[in-house]
């Protein structure tokens, strides 16, 4: 019975969560129901992926209405490995929450906190879920919404003016998205994915669903921040409080991601996204500059969390590389590296935030001496930027070699080049915060500094420890990874 | 013993529990890890163990067959040596260190897939720095980071030319593969960096001085031979490699005969001995293989011996600078003894161990018809004769009394010399076991007549002309004009001809040098300029110049494809 609906249950324990965790006030029992909320979400979340895996695709419809007309919730692979993804996240990051969030908000603010976070992870799951075009843009909107609120929270005012900014952009991309859905839904009248993607191969010729995808790509580029469209994200993530940074990091960008993915390959159907129109044409050109510029960028960054966000934009190259080939390895190298990313770059963000609880800084500056003084934490620091180095058996490795081998597959030399590129260039910036750590000494005079606690030092290292088991053992995300590409490509399913 | 684990794995893995030991069962434990790895390296048959899937590829993690036996052995061997020989230190990072880069070496040799080789190639790089960062100070650090990034800088190569060869050929096997193509040219380079082919060899004259006493004993025995043990493996017979050698032999010849530093001067003649080695795998001939496998074998234990005496000296005086030593035969006559027995065996006397090796070298050479270079490696023996036969214990234990007094070297590091100067005179005296190990049946006789006289008229008349030159005083440590060799023509031209030679190179390298860091600054000032934290690509834009992206790239996309 209750298998049944799990789909259903998935979005409703977070949400039904949410405002309980307003009306409960105080910060620690707000953070005790989000934490159950989030378990039950990951517990959802592995159970509907194992079933997804075992048996297909699973389409659920919301209040039984029959799914051209009502809501369709429908998980296959792709996204049954997404919503993993962020309620793993999301249930690894709220233990570690409690303390930073005390550490960093405003007593009266918590609840509040935890009930936006609720949101988000509320927003991010549904957009991943949801079947139905314009039920995405809502779900979308209650994720953007509520991490507008989550970065305004952090302690430096220009959080204010950067999740003003966000809201700006983000809304725009919003709007983009809700004009793409509107065009579809004129030239076919349809809401549904699977009805879209059927009505669609009609009107390849059509310039209202041309308009339409021009204004999905750019809407969701702007939310993934698609080099030229990333300049909200580096202060979103610089003035956000810790925990925010670490969970939109991992999650919010990966899911906007899946959006393009589905967008592309299952609604528009790879043959008229990457034939018809050449969408590649224009990403992987995008990506690649991504790739070398932002890479670059972070090298000069002396503002460690600046630093990790301007490689998160170089990172998000990779996957759109990776989705820019369009073959099966390319786009099983792009939805690894979702993964893989998500696992050390949260778990990058989550050290960094062990460093801000005790030094409350994290500039480069601030972590002299810390490799002594937090060994646990800059170790863990230390293996995920080797991660993002793509040093062998990490995750980077094994999406970087995907991808190479997807470049070369296309004899494509300069990309694959681009891409071991972009690894030297991390290998920099990365080198730049183990120097501070570890080879510069402590200044003179310096408070002492003690270990984070364990609640923190444990999710940081859970993420960072499957930074590394899953860049030994990939069978099941390389597994995953490869079935879910093999679906796009495939087709609609 | 345990099967099929890799030998080398039980150093590495061994090497995590190294620095939780307290002392004496510490040193127990690093005594007894590579006599488990020989333990177990005897109980392997031939054949190919551990494989196992990745990526759909086959690695092969434990390969035995001659060849890797053979430097599997003397690896070991080695690391037993080095082992005794830092055990008066206290420190933990180097000790691990040794460990991890010994099993790398060792675990590199035994791999059967290009990247397991890959894996094992890296982690030697790792490793290794560890050893020259110990002496902690800032140069050793500078040094140390040069090292690193040249290590893995072939690594990368290594792995670009596996990743080709890979796609080219659907096969990683690490067997025989011929300079054929760009994939395995670039294999190629990534050897040639490790085993410091000219021009590529500076990171080791660098890099190897700075070190810690035990680090160059342990760094001299390992990346190089590995890289030997590669070129054998995949390039055996590949023509250019016997002019690459060639080259090797003899122009490090005249740094080390006009180098004060005395680690230094082993480094350069570290090179040459790789040459030697080099022109055997390029030549490609059975016996010529033979002479450069147990050349190999035989270079590991006397470079290690040489350095050792150095370390010792280094060890109790501070120094090594040949313009601040000599004399210490009489504080140290045990580690001049030993000194010297290593510097007879590198110089090829008969009875020592050089002297089996060597010839096979040269007689492979010599019958396979390249007399050119066969003349070149006459030269550069002589030449080693030279640099490290007679300045290295020259200059360290004899010449002129510098005064300087102090106690003979620990009894550790007289064990472990001891131990390798009996391996450098038993072998010279009876080298049938080491032969009997060698991939290809040998029947050579060291001992002939014509053999023995031909490299004592060699080596004699190198001894008369140095010691002529220091009676007349024209051997100062500093003068370049002193490289003495067998026939006067090479004494007085050559030299001169490689000094032009090198001015004219160094004036052409230093300008365009120049001329390449005056780009670099130029572009490195443009890149700041756009991507410093104030440049354009890194400040703050404003929401509407953001919004101009997005109206830019949607009309780029429609633009794209209504057209």
């Amino acid at each position: 019975m209750i298998a049944a609906h799990l789909p259903a249950l998935q979005i409703v324990l977070p949400l039904a969560a949410a405002p309980l965790c307003l009306l409960l006030r105080r910060g620690t029992l707000a953070w005790a129901l989000a934490l159950a909320a989030s378990w039950a979400a990951l517990v959802c979340a592995a159970l509907l992926l194992r079933q997804v895996l075992i048996s297909g695709p699973i389409s659920y419809e919301l209040g039984s209405w029959a799914a051209p007309w009502g809501i369709e919730y429908r998980v296959d692979a792709v996204n049954g490995f997404v919503l993993l993804i962020v309620a793993a996240v999301g249930a690894v990051i709220l233990p570690y929450a409690r303390t930073s969030v005390a550490h960093e908000l405003p007593e009266e603010q918590h609840a509040t906190f935890y009930t936006a976070f609720l949101l988000c992870l509320t927003g991010l799951l549904g957009v991943t879920i949801t079947g139905d075009a314009f039920n995405l843009f809502v779900f979308l909107e209650i994720s953007s919404l509520s991490s507008y609120v989550l970065i305004a929270l952090g302690r430096d005012r220009r959080a204010l003016t950067a999740a003003f900014q966000y809201l700006v952009m983000g809304t725009i991309g919003a709007t983009f998205i809700v004009i793409g859905v509107g065009l579809l839904y004129m030239a076919t009248g349809t809401l549904n994915m699977m009805d879209l993607a059927e009505r669609l191969p009609p009107l390849a010729g059509n310039r209202t669903v041309l308009v339409a995808f021009a204004f999905l790509t750019v809407g969701t580029g702007l939310k993934l921040a698609l080099f030229p469209l990333h300049f909200w994200l580096p202060n979103a993530y610089a003035y956000a409080p810790s925990v925010v940074t670490g969970f939109l990091a991992a999650t919010a960008t990966k899911v906007s991601v899946y959006v393009l993915l589905r967008f592309f390959f299952t609604v528009f159907g790879v043959g008229y996204s990457f034939e018809v129109l050449s969408v590649g044409k224009l990403l992987i050109p995008l990506a690649a500059i991504a790739i070398l510029v932002c890479s670059t960028v972070a090298i000069f960054q002396n503002d460690v969390k600046r630093m990790l966000a301007y490689s998160s934009i170089a990172q998000i190259g990779y996957m759109i590389m990776g989705i820019g080939f369009a073959t099966t390895t390319g786009l099983t190298a792009g939805i690894l590296h979702l993964f893989n990313h998500a696992m050390m770059k949260g778990g990058l963000f989550l050290a960094l935030g062990c460093v801000f609880l005790r030094v409350g800084s994290v500039r480069l500056e601030a972590l002299h001496g810390l490799g002594k003084r937090m060994p646990l934490t800059m170790f863990s620091f230390v293996l995920g930027g080797l991660s993002l180095v793509g040093v062998p058996l990490t995750v980077g490795f094994i999406s970087k070699w995907y991808l190479v081998q997807a470049a070369l597959e296309r004899d494509d030399w300069i990309l694959a080049v681009v891409v071991l590129v972009g690894s030297l260039l991390a290998l920099v910036y990365v080198w730049r915060v183990v120097e501070a750590a570890y080879f510069k000494p402590a200044p003179e005079g310096a408070a002492k500094v003690e270990e984070a606690p364990l609640s923190m030092l444990i999710p940081t290292w859970v993420l960072i420890g499957a930074s590394i088991y899953f860049g030994i053992d990939t069978s099941l995300t390389v597994g995953v990874a490869r079935q879910a590409a093999a679906q796009l490509i495939g087709g609609a399913s | 013993m345990i099967a099929d684990l890799p030998p080398g794995l039980i150093l590495i893995l061994g090497a995590i529990l190294v620095p939780f030991l307290p002392g004496r069962l510490r040193q127990l434990y690093l005594l007894a890890l590579p006599v488990l790895g020989g333990l177990q390296l005897y109980g392997l048959e031939h054949g190919s163990f551990a494989q196992t899937q990745i990526f759909g590829y086959q690695l092969t993690l434990l390969r035995v067959d001659a060849l890797s036996v053979v430097f599997g052995t003397i690896f070991l061997i080695t690391a037993f040596l080095n082992v005794i020989y830092g055990l008066h230190q206290r420190d933990a990072v180097q000790e691990a260190a040794a460990l991890v880069y010994s099993g790398a070496a060792i675990g590199a040799v035994f791999v059967g897939d290009l990247i397991s080789l890959f894996v094992f190639w890296e982690l030697t790089a790792i490793s290794s720095v560890f050893l020259i960062w110990a002496s902690r100070n800032e140069r050793a650090y500078r040094a140390g980071m040069r090292y690193l990034i040249i290590q893995v800088g072939s690594g990368v190569i290594l792995l670009a030319g596996v990743i080709l060869h890979a796609q080219a050929t659907g096969s990683i096997a690490f067997d025989r593969l011929g300079l054929t193509n760009l994939a395995t040219a670039l294999i190629f380079i990534a050897f040639g960096i490790k085993c410091a082919f000219p021009f590529l060899h500076n990171w080791m004259q660098d890099a190897y001085p700075e070190a810690t006493v035990v680090g160059t004993v342990v760094l001299s025995a390992f990346t190089t031979k590995l890289a030997i043990y590669a070129l054998a493996r995949a390039f055996p017979g590949t023509e250019i490699l016997i002019y690459i050698g060639a080259i090797m032999t003899v122009f490090p010849v005249f740094f080390a005969v006009i180098e004060n530093d005395l680690r230094r001067v082993l480094a350069f003649s570290l090179n040459n001995q790789l040459g030697f080695m080099v022109v055997g795998i390029g030549v490609g001939t059975p016996v010529a293989l033979n002479g450069a496998i147990s050349h190999a074998f035989v270079h590991i234990i006397y470079k290690a011996l040489l350095f050792m005496s150095m370390g010792a000296v280094l060890h109790r005086v501070g120094t090594v600078k040949a313009s601040e030593l000599g004399g210490l035969f009489r504080s140290m006559p045990l580690t001049a003894v030993f000194c010297m027995v290593g510097a007879a065996s590198i110089s090829a006397f008969p009875l020592f161990s050089g002297f089996v090796t060597k010839s096979l070298t040269l007689t492979g050479v010599a019958e396979a018809g390249y007399v050119i270079t066969w003349l070149v490696l006459v030269f550069a023996s002589a030449g080693v004769l030279e640099h490290s036969g007679i300045k290295i214990p020259y200059f360290a234990f004899f010449a002129h009394d510098s005064g300087l007094r102090c106690r003979e070297a620990p009894a550790n590091m007289l064990i472990a010399m001891g131990l390798a100067a009996f391996l450098c005179i038993f072998l010279g005296v009876y080298p049938e076991p080491l032969y009997a190990m060698l991939p290809y049946q040998v029947d050579y006789e060291p001992y002939t007549t014509s053999h023995v006289l031909s490299q004592l008229q060699l080596l004699f008349f190198a001894m008369l002309a140095f010691a002529v030159l220091i009676r007349t005083g024209l051997y100062p440590a500093e003068r370049p004009s002193t490289n003495l060799n067998t026939d006067w023509i090479y004494r007085k031209a050559l030299p001169a001809l490689v000094r032009w030679a090198m001015t004219v190179g160094a004036a052409v390298r230093d300008g365009v040098l120049a001329r390449g860091r005056r780009r670099l600054e130029r572009a490195l000032v443009q890149i700041t300029r756009h991507h410093g934290p104030e440049g354009i690509l890194a400040r703050t834009v404003t929401t509407g110049n953001t919004v101009l992206w997005v109206a830019l790239l949607l009309a780029v996309m429609l633009l794209l494809n209504f057209v």
